[in-house]
């Protein structure tokens, strides 16, 4: 159809439009799942293990029942009976419903509800609720694992997590330099700002839930299995996700807790947890300490790069950090060997977040990099480019598009990087040691299949909608773009619509794919609502194209016309208009679209098919042929003074490569979240665990040290905004991760560079410093 | 949360007549507490740690007023909000100690709810006081203390006890130590005044008690003594703002002639109460300033301290902040931002270049 017809005028994309979402956002106006209030609704408030690993003997319920407004508590031993995860399925957090049974994998786990008139008296009777235990000691050290723990061949979706080319062992013994050393990361917590919440409503056999989450499909999938009721009469709402970083890409219990109690005293619940409550209930980073070897040639050519990471998590999830994977790619060496060992400890179950396994990954590799460009006496810059992949070392295939060289050259001009010592320690004022850092960032590029719907009205609007969630990155504003310059319509007469069961699925804001994945789909409907228009008006006599062929008809600015004669034509709203109904609608939609959806209010007989899109199109083919992966540089300049242990950043540059960019605003906005994120994970997150009980020991917003705007120094983002031609049409990739990547280690490479001393323990704070 | 009454005090009498008349704890608690800014009693309250059955709400008392008193002093009204009393045109300019310490903590958003009188009263960050899920001595007598073999991180390393190794967490309660402050309350048994020295404990084997105030009194105002010399806060932190000291310092610098008349010096986050260091006081009076002084002085402070398994590092950040806050308020090296304000209060300062083109 592209060929056939004229192009359409592209008018905003690229530009830095405003959110379409960001009056409500800054009115209050945006309504998060916590508030939805229904009609005669109850409270839902979980109580949590105090102990990390044995059993629950008994519950002594009787001052919880006895207190006001008491509706229900459910237990393991009196929940209803519901039908349990397939162990390989996505989706769960964890592999075991809640209140599955007695047993006790972690401190913190939600092991009954209390369900009451009110909000306070749910969570005093909460309170009163008095358990048993048989405890046993829990099992906490995962550095003592290291020898004996798993090393599972999966993870992640990949089956690689132990990998080896050629002969790294020999090419190491042998290596002419070489740098071994041993990196650590923390447990860290995602600490949304808008914290989990699940409101839940049954009408029969069929479930409503205003859930807070990274993608709609996962909890009406998880819920419906749940429950044993068929995936269509599960709705799931969720219009705005006040930030989720990977905790709310899968269902907790509290979710499956909600729609339980729902049904239990047969009228709404809501639970909203505690932030105390999310310190072990929503998921976490598992800690990684990670062993690299890094030799090279007389050179500094990389011989053999060895990256062995130890992480953890517990018997409920078999997600861990795969920290190994950039180190696969990033840099040409013939040989490599990655290790993954994954040790079982009783500490609540660690989930995705932001850049899963390559966010620690990365500042294991960049810092030992960093360590080897000292050694070899090479500007860390040349070191890398020195090493530079030209093609997918792992796999041999070409990037689909890699223009990372220019990343480096453009970042070292906004850095100012000629201006840094290459001798460490060697710049100071006043009491102040001064230092540049860089790291090469890169993340995967994913696509997945995606449906989308475009609704023209004949008033002139449209509605495009697909069900993925904006979790805050500007997904509405940049799919209305899509949508928009497609139709040939001003923005003003198109909205977007996300985050309902109820429009065609999509996949889960999380690993930077629904970028990648809902552009392309919306293009594709607002493609084929155009093409839908035009057949109509073929087919009506009253139309001034009435009898043409398909073949004539070109579209631009909103308008339907005959090739080459612009003025014989008519606005599409024309047409809808004479169809006699308020909208025409098409839907385009993948392979694994679920047939049985319907839009909401709006009888099938009423509906245009939805007409499928061939599952695998002409660039799907490409994924097989290319590997796909955003790249990036980062650069600060940053002071420590080293009395104190303080280090602060004086400023950052990060040049991304990261395909089209659809709107510079809200793209520089998600890399910069990535950088805060990032300098956050530098310098101050972590959530220790008691050493004797495994309870976190950080759960509030004032214990766990997010990076502060006092923290975060003016940060340039620019992008090359190149296109890739082979990861979809636009020519687009998400980017909500690889802002984060390389900020560790550009932090702790500045720090070197400023004071000489190596930091390979994060968070590097104060009292490491000092 | 536990089921509470809200009461509104129209009087003083009122408000005291509302404690009075509640019986006690076993912990020696009111059942009735007093409820001005709530920055911190709402956040106990929401976590079960506090569970009072009346909260006598005093925001209404005439207790709000900034006064300049007669001796040159200031006297700081009980419920005078921290921002209040931070840009308090006689604080900026006599207690810069008080103004950046104040400044140096929470967000503005707390600040312009706390209260002066509740600032005093501010209970201690160990996260195990919050977690009624673990055993603490503070928080239920008896129970033992789960951060002696626990992260102790941010505990004690003056004056805890077996019982307890809590720290104070206030910056203000620093500044107000330094200034030798003096307490005005009222009770049953009519009006008191507590030197500031003596307003807070150290837990010995009653670390449930923070301060000696009796739970039927009321804290009617904080007096600052005149005060003519140079003062000065500084506070490290695991980031820029919004978090709790590691350690500070706070110094009020007295001179006569070159030498130092006399020196005061407290210290936050390093003992269960605001930790006067009283060597360097005494090694400081009558002598000049210098680096080599006050190195020598900040680690004869030190020598005294008991670092636990995690809070080590705080012997040599003390040392040094100590040292760095005298060096700063002597004007042997500059502060980092305008007295006065945060900029100045914060080791490090905020991310980005600082004024005047320095890094």
């Amino acid at each position: 159809m592209n060929e056939k017809h004229e192009k359409q005028s592209m008018n905003s994309i690229g530009q830095p439009v405003d959110r379409q979402d960001g009056r409500l956002k800054v009115t209050g106006g945006a309504r998060y799942s916590a508030e939805f209030s229904l009609p005669h609704m109850a409270y839902g408030v979980p109580v949590q293990s105090t102990i990390a690993k044995g059993k629950i003997l008994a519950f002594d319920l009787d001052a919880a029942h006895k207190a006001a407004g008491v509706l229900t508590i459910l237990t393991f031993q009196n929940r209803p009976a519901l039908v349990p995860p397939d162990k390989s399925s996505r989706g769960p957090g964890e592999n075991q419903l809640p209140l599955a049974g007695d047993a006790i994998y972690y401190n913190g786990q939600n092991i009954a509800l209390v369900v009451a008139e009110t909000y306070e008296q749910a969570r005093h009777a909460a309170n009163l609720v008095q358990v048993q235990y048989a405890a046993e000691k829990p099992v906490l050290d995962m550095e003592a694992q290291r020898e004996t723990a798993e090393r599972p061949g999966k993870g992640s979706g990949r089956d690689d997590m132990q990998s080896m080319r050629g002969m790294p062992d020999t090419a190491y013994s042998d290596a002419a330099k070489k740098v071994e050393a041993k990196y650590e990361t923390p447990y860290e917590h995602h600490h949304p700002i808008e914290p989990h919440a699940t409101v839940a409503v049954w009408d029969g056999d069929k479930l409503t839930a205003y859930d807070a989450t990274q993608g709609v499909d996962t909890p009406q999938r998880v819920l419906a299995s749940a429950f044993g009721i068929p995936v269509e009469n599960v709705r799931i709402v969720c219009h705005f996700t006040g930030g989720g970083f990977g905790s709310k890409g899968s269902v907790w219990s509290h979710t499956i807790l909600a729609a339980m109690a729902a049904r239990e005293v047969k009228r709404p619940v809501k639970l909203a947890m505690m932030r105390q409550q999310m310190a072990s209930a929503t998921g976490h980073r598992g800690a990684t300490s990670q062993i690299l070897q890094l030799g090279t040639d007389t050179g500094g050519h990389l011989s053999a790069l060895r990256h062995d990471t130890l992480t953890d998590n517990n018997e409920l999830n078999e997600f861990f950090e795969h920290a190994g994977g950039t180190s696969q790619i990033l840099y040409q060496t013939p040989n490599f060997e990655m290790v993954h060992s994954v040790a079982k400890v009783n500490i609540s179950t660690p989930i995705y977040m932001r850049a899963p396994g390559e966010a620690p990954g990365n500042f294991a590799l960049e810092s030992a990099m960093d360590e080897m460009a000292n050694a070899v006496n090479m500007d860390p810059i040349a070191f890398r480019l020195l090493n530079y992949a030209e093609a997918n070392p792992q796999s041999g295939k070409p990037w689909s598009s890699k223009n990372l060289k220019e990343c480096y050259a453009r970042g070292m001009k906004m850095i100012g990087w000629e201006n840094r010592k290459m001798e460490p320690r060697s710049a100071q004022s006043g009491r102040y040691y001064i230092g540049y850092g860089m790291a090469t960032a890169t993340y995967p590029a994913h696509r997945s299949a995606s449906g989308a719907r475009v609704r023209l009205f004949a008033d002139g609007r449209a509605i495009g909608s697909a069900a993925g969630n904006d979790i805050g990155t500007g997904a509405y504003t940049i799919f209305r773009q899509v949508t928009a310059d497609t139709l040939g319509y001003p923005l003003e007469r198109v909205l977007f619509e996300l985050g309902d069961t109820t429009f065609p699925q999509a996949p889960v804001a999380g690993g930077s794919q629904l970028t990648a994945s809902v552009a392309p789909a919306a293009m594709e409907a607002a493609e084929m609502a155009l093409r839908a228009v035009a057949e109509l008006a073929i087919a009506d006599p009253k139309s001034p194209l009435s009898g043409r062929h398909i073949d004539e008809i070109a579209f631009a600015n909103g308008r339907v016309f005959l090739r080459g004669e612009p003025s014989r034509g008519e606005a599409l709203e024309a047409v809808v208009k004479r169809t006699g109904k308020p909208f025409i609608e098409v839907c385009c939609r993948a392979e694994t679209m679920n047939t049985a959806r319907d839009s909401q209010g709006l009888k099938q007989s009423q509906r245009p098919p939805c007409l499928p899109v061939a599952p695998k199109s002409e660039e799907d083919s490409d994924m097989d042929k290319y590997s796909f992966h955003s790249f990036g540089a980062q650069f600060c300049r940053l002071r420590v003074d080293e009395e104190l242990g303080v280090v602060r950043l004086l400023n950052w540059a990060a040049v991304m490569d990261v395909g089209k960019i659809l709107n510079p605003k809200t793209a520089r906005n998600q890399i910069m979240g990535g950088i805060g994120f990032g300098i956050g994970m530098a310098l101050s997150e972590e959530t220790p665990y008691d050493p004797n009980t495994g309870r976190p020991v950080a759960r509030n917003l004032a214990d766990y040290h997010i990076a502060s705007n006092a923290d975060v120094p003016d940060i340039q983002v620019e992008f090359l905004d190149i296109p890739d031609p082979h990861i979809n049409r636009l020519g687009v990739r998400g980017i909500g991760e690889i802002g984060i990547t390389g900020v560790p280690a550009a932090i702790a490479n500045g720090i070197f560079n400023a004071t000489g001393k190596r930091y390979r323990d994060l968070p590097i704070a104060p009292d490491k410093m000092v | 949360m536990y089921p509470f009454r809200y009461e509104r005090a129209r009087t003083i009498e009122d408000a005291l007549q509302s404690v009075t008349a509640q019986p006690l704890t076993i912990a020696g608690q009111s059942r009735a507490v007093f409820l001005a800014g709530g920055t911190n009693q709402l956040d106990f309250m929401k976590e079960n740690v506090h569970r009072p059955d009346i909260l006598v709400d005093i925001t209404r008392l005439p207790l709000n007023a900034i006064t300049a008193m007669p001796d040159g002093g200031l006297r700081l009204g009980a419920g005078s909000k921290n921002s209040a009393v931070a840009y308090h045109p006689d604080v900026q300019k006599n207690y810069v100690i008080l103004a950046e310490a104040i400044l140096a903590g929470a967000s503005p958003q707390i600040r312009n709810m706390a209260s002066t009188g509740g600032n005093l009263l501010q209970r201690t960050r160990c996260p195990y006081f919050r977690d009624t899920a673990m055993a603490c001595n503070k928080r239920e007598p008896g129970t033992g203390c789960s951060a002696l073999t626990g992260i102790n991180r941010v505990h004690a390393i003056f004056g805890a006890s077996p019982q307890c190794i809590a720290t104070n967490p206030s910056d203000m309660c620093v500044a107000l130590s330094a200034l030798d402050a003096v307490v005005r309350v009222r009770g049953p048994k009519g009006d008191r005044s507590i030197p500031f020295s003596e307003f807070h404990r150290l837990p010995g084997n009653r670390p449930e008690r923070d301060t000696v105030l009796e739970p039927d009194e009321l804290i009617l105002s904080v007096d600052l003594p005149p005060f003519q010399g140079t003062s000065h806060y500084l506070k490290v932190r695991e980031r820029a703002s919004y978090a709790y000291a590691l350690v500070s310092v706070g110094a009020a610098l007295e001179m006569d002639g070159q030498n130092i008349r006399r020196a005061r010096i407290s210290m936050g986050s390093v003992a269960h109460k605001p930790w006067r260091a009283a060597e360097a006081e005494q090694l400081l009076a009558g002598k000049a300033p210098s680096a080599e002084l006050f190195r020598q002085a900040a680690t004869a402070v030190f020598a005294g301290a008991k670092p636990l398994e995690y809070n080590a590092y705080k012997v040599r950040m003390g040392t040094n902040t100590l040292t760095r806050c005298l060096m700063e308020v002597s004007g042997l090296m500059p502060l980092q931002g305008k007295a006065g304000t945060a900029f100045a209060s914060s080791a490090g300062s905020v991310a980005g270049e600082l004024p005047g083109g320095a890094v």
